[in-house]
């Protein structure tokens, strides 16, 4: 569904990808993992036409997107939900608002059932009641949860997590995992996440990707991955630093 | 940026909601600054106008003048600066907030264009709010002045009036009105754009926020002369 080709981009004299080549098939639950800085949500911002790369190609259905502008790019995206880090729910508008954002911008559903959906999503990520809310009323776990209501209201076919749990207290961070995982479940929707929490890794992941030096470097299953024999792998998942390295 | 808005404007349809949101925050909530400021201009006018004029007998051309200021320059001028100061700063400062929060990444993922749903409004909500604060503005100023010159500096009301009639014609409202809708088109782009592309974290925004008001103000300032010019030319064709 999603192919990846010699994905290069470069800030300033920061080569963060160069030559990513991945493959995401329809249905898929795949983690990304890598270090911090290492460029997982710069990937994840030109899988979703945020970002524009110098070079490659990032294919959607074999459109190729790295070649649309910002208006092409609409039409595409309505395939896609995406979870921020930080939630990036809209400031103004209250909790309702923010996730009826699409339906009410498309002008051909009812209040009514405008209403409906929002209770809907919101029973999903079990925040029923919230609807009044301000996003400053919210808790960091709470964010995420209508973040992500706000994903799936329109029934995207691809959902997007940049550091879902990142920020989040292991219960909360664990919960989001689960949330994560039944909405793959209920929705059947390709999921892509962006972490360098294994925990969150082992739970939501079906396949990993491992993006080290701007490249992807290995790629298997979670159980693949915490089990590796390579140094840069079973160094990252075990969570151990090279001495030799200045690793902040 | 101005082709983007241009290009929206054209082809795609406008929330009547968020324009008319704009329209209460640039307009109705810039009232009470625009007022005082047409307010003050007005008398401060009319009395310095007063003192020279006084000395040459000429003390009814006094409220002339300061119509024909306000309405031309003074009005427009004043106006779009504060509006400048107040919306555009705000614009931007929002923009920006919204830019490092990541809340305009978001926005297009929800197949939301940021220009049709953050600009445009903006834009357009200011093109048509400054002319009508700069009419509030320009009337405050005459009305003050006539206060001030007619009760405090005691000039004949008959003949003010009558000098002040005879000497601003609809070219001068004209003028003062064109450069209204063309300050609230620099003061709004300037503000989005400087909102829309800021640097990271506070500083950005601050930077943004800065940059936005003074920008903004130069470019009105600059406009007004070239515009007087051109104006002038233009409008004594009518």
């Amino acid at each position: 569904m999603i192919e990846v080709r010699q994905l290069r981009k470069r800030f300033g004299d920061q080569q963060v990808l160069d030559g990513v080549d991945l493959t995401i098939e329809q249905g898929e639950s795949l983690v990304i993992i890598g270090r911090s800085g290492g460029g997982k949500s710069v990937l994840l911002k030109h899988l979703v036409g945020l970002t524009h790369p110098d070079s490659g190609q990032v294919l959607v259905e074999g459109q190729d997107i790295a070649q649309l502008d910002e208006r092409e790019l609409l039409g595409v995206r309505r395939k896609f939900g995406m979870l921020f880090q930080s939630a990036a729910l809209f400031d103004s508008l209250t909790v309702e608002e923010n996730i009826a954002f699409v339906l009410a911008r498309e002008r051909n559903h009812t209040p009514e059932e405008i209403t409906r959906r929002v209770a809907e999503a919101l029973e999903m990520v079990d925040l029923p009641g919230t609807q009044k809310k301000k996003p400053a009323e919210l808790s960091g776990g709470m964010r995420k949860r209508v973040g992500l209501a706000r994903a799936i209201i329109y029934r995207p076919e691809v959902i997007f997590y940049d550091e879902p749990t990142t920020g989040l207290d292991p219960v909360v961070a664990d919960s989001i995992d689960k949330l994560i995982l039944r909405v793959c479940n209920r929705l059947r929707v390709t999921s892509i996440v962006v972490t360098h929490d294994m925990r969150s890794m082992q739970t939501v992941g079906r396949r990993v990707a491992m993006l080290h030096e701007g490249r992807i470097y290995a790629t298997g299953t979670p159980q693949e991955m915490m089990s590796s024999a390579d140094p840069v792998v079973s160094r990252f998942v075990r969570g151990i630093s090279d001495e030799k390295e200045h690793t902040f | 940026m101005v082709m983007e808005v241009v290009r929206s404007l054209a082809t795609q349809r406008l929330s009547g909601r968020d324009l008319v949101a704009q329209m209460y925050f640039i307009g109705v909530k810039s009232q009470t600054v625009v007022l005082v400021t047409g307010a003050f201009t007005g008398m401060v006018l009319c009395a310095q106008t007063y003192f020279q004029f006084h000395k040459v007998k000429m003390d009814t051309a006094t409220l002339a003048v300061v119509s024909v200021s306000m309405c031309g320059e003074l009005g427009p001028v004043l106006t779009a600066l504060m509006v400048a100061g107040r919306v555009g700063a705000s614009m931007a400062a929002e923009l920006g907030t919204m830019k490092v929060t990541e809340q305009v990444d978001a926005l297009r993922t929800l197949a939301a264009h940021p220009i049709d749903y953050l600009v445009v409004p903006r834009v357009l909500a200011t093109v048509l709010a400054v002319p009508l604060l700069t009419a509030e503005s320009v009337t405050m100023g005459i009305l003050s002045a006539y206060l001030v010159g007619v009760h405090l500096l005691q000039i004949d009301p008959g003949y003010s009036v009558v000098n002040m009639l005879r000497f601003t014609d609809h070219r001068d409202v004209l003028m003062g009105f064109i450069k209204s809708l063309i300050f609230g088109g620099i003061i709004a782009t300037t503000g989005c754009y400087k909102g829309m592309h800021c640097g990271q974290g506070a500083e950005g925004v601050g930077h943004s926020t800065t940059e936005a008001v003074v920008y903004a103000s130069i470019a009105v300032l600059m406009s007004n002369f070239f515009l007087t010019l051109l104006l002038t030319r233009l409008l004594a064709l009518l």
